[in-house]
């Protein structure tokens, strides 16, 4: 049974029935890091530096090393990244159960709210409204809120500071505790560089989603883009951090699995697995000869 | 009277750029004292602690007692010039490119004879003149005799400028103008005629006070450069390292702990990244350029400040682990000055005290201000100096250090108590 689901799946993705969609943002050096008082510990930046590139230093071979914090880029929060969530079991990067890695997500659609306050809460009015048109929120989901926050490709609109600090739009209290001890999800995801409002330190608790969710061992996570192209419901994140031990979170490749519109041409030309097996079988008939 | 300096004519881009060539660099070891002194700007000759004679060129003994003796001691150079010649004709490539070269001999009011390169505004001898030590390319101390008062323009008569780093006419580099010295620096070498300033700026969501204002000055173009980010200081070096005639390293990140004050090394990492890899990433991608355009006509390539810290020649205890980044700026400075050295171009490093700013916020005054630190930069660009120990506590600083090394440190120690 579930071998032929797991065919079919494979077989729904090379006929472009399902598609893949990339949920990360390149990891560059221009991409902004999040701002924290200067007197205190710093989230590193990506950096990347060469080891060799077909030179002196390497004459057939081109690599580099690179450098960011657990929270550089499009990453995944972990329940220990918060004091809540401290001293929870299986709350680090490499004790999460696996099983957790994959799961489906509600989107909700906030950019009209964001693009008209970028201090946007999400509230649970917002919630029941939405679920009241898509359904009630299932357990374990994942929850996405779009604001199109990715679409902000200047870093100074994407950090989007002023003298009272980040701008950005994010849950409020109550919509949190809603999520986390009503609906049961698995973490919430945000496009912003904070699953928490810009303004959430000024919230009771401070950071209402880092605390909650991490303190009851759910996940977060953050800088993720082409949220515009998900579904409402129906998507399956795929968000799998690096086993770092004791890891707080990690950058991860954030995917998404989405049935393709129906009547959408398909995207992968056919027979090309096909082709690509006969070459394959051709070079092994070679071989014996 | 020195006519003003006019804007050189666009390059020739089909002519071969002219290879640097360097004034005669050899010294004895005796005769680096008066490069030693230059290189802070004085003018310093040995004087006998027996016999009080004032001697010159520098010897192992006194000329006239045999004494060896000898103290460095600040000159003021006053003096008559009794004879000047002018060279039309030199096997030194150097002075070969440069003829007709003014010459003169000058005997000081302290005592010796010497011969000095003469500025263009010193009346035909019999005259009163003053002579100055100066670096010169080769980055040795050279004598130049100047006029007894100031003229118009004399910092654009033609010898002179060959020992200067003169920024007019010159486009500059500042790594980080998003500090109050960054800004104040663009102010002044505006003032000094520079012809265009990069104001580098790294993360730009962060905004600085006076920025805007600096952005606005017309010879001001903004450049996104952080130190720490190694492709970006390539690509920017692929866009204007050719055209660098100054490069002003501001770019400082600067915490306040010691050891034992703060957990974990991030803190001192950060500052190795921007303070030590960053002037080596910097040095990487911009120095040859720089080399390249050493003689590069009227407005060559001609310095690389840094800006150090006095914390770089005796730990500060509570500022240590910044102490130990200068430090170590400090160290490669001298392997870049060392680099540079066979184009010509000059390294010339900071060593500021505390500089009123919000990272100095717990330290008493006398703190610099960035204005007079910024214009201590630019006076160092215009005179012939390499290093630069601007403000009171730098020279404070500077003079114990060099008087005890081992009593400043049990000093400074006693600081962090």
């Amino acid at each position: 049974m579930s071998d032929a689901v797991l065919m079919q799946l494979v077989a729904d993705l090379l006929a472009g029935r399902i598609r893949i969609i990339d949920l990360t943002q390149t990891l560059s050096p221009d991409f902004p890091q999040i701002v924290l008082p200067p007197e205190m510990g710093q989230a590193w930046p990506f950096r990347i530096e060469e080891t060799s590139r077909y030179d002196e230093r390497g004459p057939a071979w081109y690599w580099n090393n690179f450098s960011c914090s657990e929270h550089t880029g499009t990453h995944f929060d972990a329940p220990i990244h918060w004091i809540s969530g401290r001293h929870l079991a299986n709350g680090s990067t490499d004790t999460i159960p696996c099983a957790h890695f994959i799961a489906p997500a509600c989107v909700l659609d906030c950019t009209q709210e964001a693009a008209a306050d970028a201090d946007f809460l999400l509230t649970v009015d917002f919630l029941r409204n939405w679920e009241r048109q898509h359904g009630r929120i299932p357990q374990g989901a994942w929850i996405l809120m779009r604001t199109d926050w990715s679409k902000r490709t200047d870093p100074v609109a994407y950090q989007n500071l002023d003298e009272t600090g980040q701008h950005t739009p994010g849950p409020d209290t109550d919509a949190v505790r809603f999520l986390v001890d009503d609906r049961r999800v698995l973490g919430f995801g945000s496009e912003a560089i904070g699953t928490d409002a810009g303004q959430a330190f000024h919230l009771k608790p401070p950071y209402p989603c880092h605390y909650y969710m991490h303190g009851s061992g759910r996940y977060g996570l953050q800088c993720l883009t082409n949220l515009d192209l998900l579904p409402a419901t129906g998507s399956i994140v795929i968000a799998a951090p690096l086993k770092i031990k004791q890891g707080s979170g990690s950058p991860l490749r954030a995917l998404a699995l989405v049935p393709a519109p129906t009547g959408a041409p398909s995207r992968r030309p056919q027979g090309t697995v096909r082709k690509a097996a006969k070459v394959a079988k051709g070079r092994a008939a070679k071989k014996r000869r | 009277m020195t006519s003003p300096l006019v804007r050189a004519p666009r390059k020739n881009p089909v002519v071969r750029t002219r290879v640097p060539n360097l004034p005669p660099g050899m010294r004895s070891r005796v005769a680096l004292g008066l490069t030693a002194a230059a290189a802070q700007g004085r003018f310093e000759l040995q004087v006998c602690r027996d016999c009080g004679r004032v001697q010159y060129p520098p010897r192992e003994a006194c000329c006239a007692c045999l004494s060896h003796r000898l103290d460095w001691r600040a000159q003021d150079g006053a003096g008559d010039l009794v004879s000047e010649t002018t060279l039309r004709h030199s096997f030194e490539l150097f002075f070969r490119e440069r003829m007709p070269w003014r010459l003169g001999m000058i005997r000081l009011d302290c005592g010796p004879v010497v011969v000095a390169h003469l500025h263009g505004d010193c009346p035909a001898a019999p005259a009163r003149v003053r002579v100055r030590a100066s670096l010169d390319r080769a980055g040795q101390a050279v004598l130049i005799a100047i006029p007894e008062k100031d003229t118009p323009n004399m910092a654009d008569d033609r010898q002179l400028r060959e020992m200067t780093c003169d920024p007019k006419f010159r486009k500059v580099l500042i790594t980080d103008a998003k500090t109050a010295l960054g800004q104040a620096l663009a102010d002044a070498v505006v003032a000094a005629g520079a012809d265009l300033v990069w104001a580098g700026y790294a993360e730009p969501w962060k905004k600085s006070p006076g920025f805007e204002r600096m952005a606005s000055i017309p010879q001001v173009s903004l450049l996104a450069l952080d130190l720490t980010n190694s492709r970006a200081v390539r690509d920017i070096a692929g866009e204007i390292g050719g055209r660098v005639d100054i490069l002003i390293n501001t770019a400082d990140y600067h915490r306040n702990f010691g050891i034992a004050v703060r957990n974990g090394i991030e803190v001192a990492r950060a500052e190795m990244e921007m303070n030590y890899f960053g002037l080596l990433r910097l040095a990487q991608e911009f120095a040859p350029a720089m080399r390249a355009r050493a003689a590069d006509g009227q407005s060559s390539a001609v310095a690389w400040v840094n800006l150090l810290s006095i914390f770089a020649l005796s730990s500060f205890p509570p500022h240590g682990t910044y102490s130990a980044s200068k430090a170590a700026a400090l160290s490669l400075a001298q392997c870049l000055r060392a680099e540079l050295a066979s184009a010509g171009v000059r390294v010339i490093n900071v060593f500021p005290g505390p500089i009123d700013d919000e990272w100095s916020q717990a330290l008493p005054p006398p703190k610099i201000a960035p204005g007079r630190l910024a214009a201590a930069i630019v006076d160092a660009l215009r005179s012939g100096a390499e290093d630069v120990y601007p403000g009171e506590v730098a020279e404070d600083w500077l003079t114990r250090w060099r008087d005890n090394p081992k009593a400043l440190e049990r000093e400074l120690a006693a600081a962090s108590r």
